[in-house]
């Protein structure tokens, strides 16, 4: 599908946001953050759906989109930086079936 | 109150089906509720069945109940019809095995054909949306729906609750991994509890099943698809209920009484959890979509919205609405949530859905846990 907007910041106290697009390496994306705009110098290629980050995130540190923790960083993260799950694990535990920490 | 008027051909068992059909067919200003329960069933999911039964003749939407009974059903029947009367409407019955099939179905026709009549001389009338009780679900999801679609119901769901209305989801198996952050939003601890202990009981359930929700989980599709953890996956989903303070938990069949928003202990799949919403009172509701689903629902409309424009361009029969990815980012959302709320209060005065134009949804489902015997 053909969009315009390039990514995605789904809320203000995100750190990361959504490539609405494949982005090549080295593009520079603007985003609106609640009104204000950003702009993000992306080091990788990032696919369509796939996330990069607005800021520098130290290793353990959280990882927010929707405004909540959606993993923690398991490696040094840096602004721009593609981010899945070669540097973000779950704090949710993908393999204790009685769940993770309350 | 409700957004429409029907009469409610309700089956009391699976035997019953053909005759509620033939007569919802025949008779204009019925709506059939057809299903495979009320019999071969252990106790406890009798006990679903009927409540269920009894919740879905006391929606709102309907005017009227007509209760088509096999007789020898393990459906408490007798308590159906009595808690749908105590509402204050209309309930008949007819009963197969008493004379038959056919003079069933005639005896049926004949008290269906009636209950539409008293049913049609009631005036439509003004209220306020805080009267609104509105269902949110999510299926056919892709990518744009945890960036897109679930978000804009969502905000279409914190203007019913700031209006004064109450709003409805569930699809406990899409809580997993974010079980947490929703039992912070609970408005004490008891609720917390409950969303905590919906959730493992659900678990438990599929582990005595010989599954197991939360390993690879997200899947390898989710993963390709750019989701990491499942706290991502599940945040994507709980979206589509907004981001207000979750007043109580309630269980799969029971009517939602109150204002705000509620959570339904329910299966995420559509025709059971359609059914849920149904019995949770709701009068009209809201359908997140990514790759398009056609379901509607026999007596309350249905309001498909996508955010993938693909799929509303290939499915123009059956997707109601497009949120742009675009129109949701940053301030976007609150202006999209708000146009979002506009059709929904439009269809709750009299618009038709593509789902009820179409008139598909017919085939709803009855959730129960145990064995059939």
């Amino acid at each position: 599908m053909e969009l315009k907007e390039k990514a995605i910041v789904l809320n203000e106290k995100d750190n990361v946001a959504t490539a609405l697009a494949d982005l090549e390496a080295g593009s520079s994306v603007e985003l609106d953050v609640d009104g204000g705009l950003l702009t993000v110098k992306v080091a990788a290629r990032i696919p369509f759906g796939h996330k990069f980050s607005l800021a520098h995130i130290e290793q353990g540190g959280p990882v927010i989109k929707y405004g909540e923790v959606i993993g923690k960083a398991s490696a040094t993260i840096n602004a721009g930086d593609y981010v899945h799950v070669h540097n973000v694990v779950s704090t949710r535990g993908s393999t204790g079936a009685e769940g993770g920490a309350r | 109150m409700g957004v429409r008027n029907y009469i409610g051909v309700i089956s009391t068992v699976g035997c019953a089906n053909d005759v509620a059909f033939w007569i919802a067919q025949r008779i204009k200003g019925t709506a059939p509720f057809l299903h495979q329960a009320g019999c071969g069933q252990l106790q406890p999911d009798l006990e679903i069945v009927t409540r269920t039964l009894s919740a879905i003749g006391q929606n709102p939407n309907l005017a009227g109940v007509l209760l088509v009974s096999l007789g020898c059903e393990s459906t408490d029947v007798g308590r159906v019809e009595r808690e749908i009367a105590a509402t204050g409407k209309p309930v008949k019955k007819i009963v197969i095995q008493k004379a038959g099939a056919t003079v069933a179905l005639n005896e049926g026709l004949l008290i269906a054909q009636a209950l539409v009549s008293e049913a049609s001389q009631v005036r439509q009338q003004e209220f306020d949306d805080s009267h609104l009780v509105l269902g949110v679900k999510c299926g056919g999801s892709d990518t744009t729906s945890g960036l897109a679609s679930n978000p804009a119901v969502g905000a279409a769901c914190d203007m019913v609750v700031d209006s004064g209305g109450t709003c409805i989801f569930g699809e406990t198996t899409e809580f997993l991994g974010a079980e947490h952050i929703l039992a912070r939003r609970a408005v004490n601890k008891k609720v917390a509890d409950k969303i905590f202990k919906i959730v493992d009981d659900m678990e438990k359930r599929v582990r005595a099943s010989g599954g197991d929700m939360r390993g690879g989980n997200p899947s390898a599709g989710n993963i390709a698809g750019g989701l990491t953890t499942i706290e991502e996956k599940s945040l994507g989903a709980i979206a589509k209920g907004g981001t207000r303070p979750i007043q109580d938990v309630y269980q799969y069949g029971e009517h939602v009484r109150g204002k705000g928003l509620f959570v339904v202990d329910s299966p995420g799949r559509e025709p059971e959890f359609l059914t849920a919403l149904a019995a949770a009172g709701a009068q009209v509701a809201l359908f997140s979509t990514g790759l398009g689903v056609p379901q509607g629902f026999p007596f309350f409309p249905v309001i498909k919205v996508t955010g993938n424009p693909v799929t509303f361009q290939r499915l123009p029969d059956h997707i109601d609405m497009l949120v742009e990815m675009a129109a949701v980012k940053g301030s976007g959302l609150k202006a999209t949530g708000q146009r979002i709320y506009q059709e929904v209060l439009a269809v709750a005065s009299g618009k038709q859905t593509k789902a009820e134009i179409l008139g598909y949804g017919n085939f709803p489902g009855l959730y129960t846990l145990g064995p059939i015997v």
